[in-house]
């Protein structure tokens, strides 16, 4: 009630001010914050235009001239991957291999940050902890290791052992965030569903799924994210049928030099697909990063 | 939320861990069996007790690299907490432009971590590079693969362009969910900028910037593709982290007794410092009663 009734209170003094010389000619002036925004973004995007102008140039124009545009616009950088099949089966890779992982990650944590956050049981909480251990593990600790645990059972060099692999990090990512998202679905829906007659597979499927489809989708995001970005792991544990994309891309060295363009033209096309799953969870991102604990 | 005692919740659990034992078990206990090993080559291997873990004690290219390690990690720290949140308090609250400043602030975050490296490799370059060239064409004497300086600079100029964002978003997230009658109330008490900020952003927002900065050490600390593919870890030694220095010893220079040993120890520095930050966060949650 009381809440309702403060922001009557300001808005009316709001009106009140906007008619005020002072803010009137403030109106027409930037504010501070959207300056700092304007620089900040400034900041993040130059590097990624400075690829994307590269990727546009041919060789000869990167290395002689120095401009921040293209002259002579040239899209044969991208001709040259989306043709060879050495080049964009790493694409598919990465992406196999990707959607691989996050399906795993979420069909095993779902159950489990449905226990953590609904049960409290023998060991709970050490079990947690320990889960979280495996986020902070160095990938470069497990590198070796995981070479040859994968190589003993015949797996190396398949998209599964590097969608395994990753699940070290990504599994107990998955659980934290969707245990942070369960917590705020009240109780009280569980028990009015078995008061109903449903089983725990009906209820889980029907009624909670959808409840925490935001938190799902978050949680698939950050697999998604951290699998894609990950090149240590994907790269010891491949090396012809599954290779990713980021582990191609070291073939622009080659005897004549650094293939600039090539080199950035790849660049540019790995940035794709996270910006286009970025779409999709826009409005859910700060929360997610905030692992559903706002 | 009062949760019901049930030891059958186990069950639910035991996917995780089968999955997480396979992959996280197996390997730490190849790891450990080799450090407590030594070979002569031909798959013979022999006890070798402790002594690896005594040698890389008295290692100085352990302790050198730790020490750099610390350092970077306490720089990115001091950085990107503060810048993060100051981005945070900067952002529009909703509309367009919020939803823009979110997906472009995101974009980073994407970005394959080698891709990353290229971009600065190339954004640095002198010849190529649009921040190299211009601070050559300011008569600057830039060169990030020679002059030690110039490389720490570039490659936490880099980390800061790609993790700040991270930051800014939780901190985002924590404004968010502040309820408009507190700022209200602080208007009518006729609160400073300062005093609102200190007394009711900063505690709302503690609880995620613990997380903010828990993963922001956790990374930083493991941090390898990027100073990898800009640097290579040179000149010199000077931007050789702990895990670029790893992977050079076990995957270079196959010394496996020691590299097991350090990483051993590595895992344990983190999760020791993790371990502290973790008891905070959840402190934290449990004081406000989530």
């Amino acid at each position: 009630m009381t809440d309702s009734a403060i922001p009557e209170v300001v808005t009316d003094t709001r009106t009140m001010t906007i008619e005020t010389p002072r803010t009137a000619q403030r109106r027409f002036r930037p504010s501070g914050s959207t300056v700092v925004m304007a620089i900040y973004l400034l900041f993040l995007m130059l590097p990624i235009y400075w690829l994307l102008n590269m990727s546009l140039k041919t060789n000869s124009e990167i290395l002689g001239t120095f401009s921040f545009f293209p002259r002579n616009l040239t899209f044969a950088n991208y001709e040259t991957i989306l043709t060879d099949p050495s080049w964009y089966m790493g694409y598919v890779n990465s992406l196999i291999y990707v959607v691989m992982n996050t399906v795993i990650s979420l069909a095993v944590a779902l159950p489990a940050a449905y226990a953590f956050s609904r049960y409290s049981f023998m060991g709970d909480k050490h079990l947690f902890f320990w889960l979280l251990t495996n986020r902070m593990a160095p990938p470069a600790v497990f590198a070796l290791p995981f070479f040859q645990l994968y190589s003993s059972i015949g797996l190396f060099d398949t998209h599964i052992a590097v969608a395994l692999a990753h699940c070290l990090f990504n599994v107990p990512l998955a659980v934290w965030i969707l245990e942070g998202f369960m917590r705020g679905v009240p109780k009280e829906i569980d028990e009015t569903a078995y008061i109903d007659g449903y089983s725990f597979p009906a209820f889980f499927v029907k009624i909670f799924t959808p409840l925490i489809a935001s938190g799902i989708g978050v949680a698939a995001f950050f697999c998604f994210m951290f699998s894609w970005v990950e090149l240590l792991l994907s790269r010891t544990l491949t090396s012809v049928d599954a290779k990713p994309i980021a582990a191609t891309m070291t073939r622009t060295v080659g005897a004549a030099g650094v293939d600039w363009g090539v080199l950035a033209a790849a660049g540019v096309l790995t940035i794709v697909p996270g910006a286009l799953v970025i779409y999709f969870v826009r409005n859910y991102i700060a929360k997610g990063f905030a692992l559903g604990r706002v | 939320m009062n949760k019901t005692v049930n030891q059958k919740a186990w069950f639910l659990v035991l996917p995780v861990l089968l999955l997480v034992a396979f992959s996280a078990v197996i390997p730490l206990m190849t790891v450990v069996n080799y450090s407590v090993q030594d070979t002569f080559g031909n798959n013979q291997f022999f006890w070798a007790g402790l002594s690896w873990f005594d040698d890389m004690l008295h290692s100085d290219r352990m302790w050198n690299a730790l020490g750099r390690q610390m350092l970077f990690s306490a720089i990115i720290l001091a950085i990107e907490v503060p810048l993060g949140i100051f981005v945070a308090l900067n952002m529009p609250k909703k509309g367009v432009w919020s939803s823009f400043c979110l997906v472009v602030m995101s974009l980073p975050l994407l970005i394959p971590w080698n891709v990353v490296g290229t971009i600065w490799q190339i954004f640095g370059r002198v010849d190529i590079g649009l921040l190299g060239y211009t601070l050559d064409a300011l008569g600057i004497d830039y060169n990030y693969t020679q002059n030690t300086l110039d490389a720490w600079v570039t490659v936490i100029i880099m980390d800061v362009w790609h993790w700040t964002s991270l930051v800014a978003l939780l901190a985002y997230a924590g404004l968010r969910s502040i309820p408009d009658a507190y700022y209200q109330a602080a208007k009518i008490d006729q609160a400073s900028r300062w005093a609102v900020f200190r007394y009711i952003e900063l505690p709302k927002m503690a609880g995620v910037l613990m997380i903010a900065i828990l993963l922001r050490f956790m990374d930083s600390f493991m941090i390898y593709t990027e100073p990898f593919v800009l640097t290579g870890g040179g000149p010199g030694n000077a931007t050789t982290f702990l895990s670029i220095d790893l992977v050079k010893m076990a995957l270079g220079q196959f010394d496996l007794g020691p590299a097991a040993a350090f990483s051993l120890m590595y895992f344990l520095v983190i999760m020791a410092i993790s371990w502290v930050f973790y008891t905070v966060m959840t402190t934290l949650d449990k004081r406000d009663g989530k």
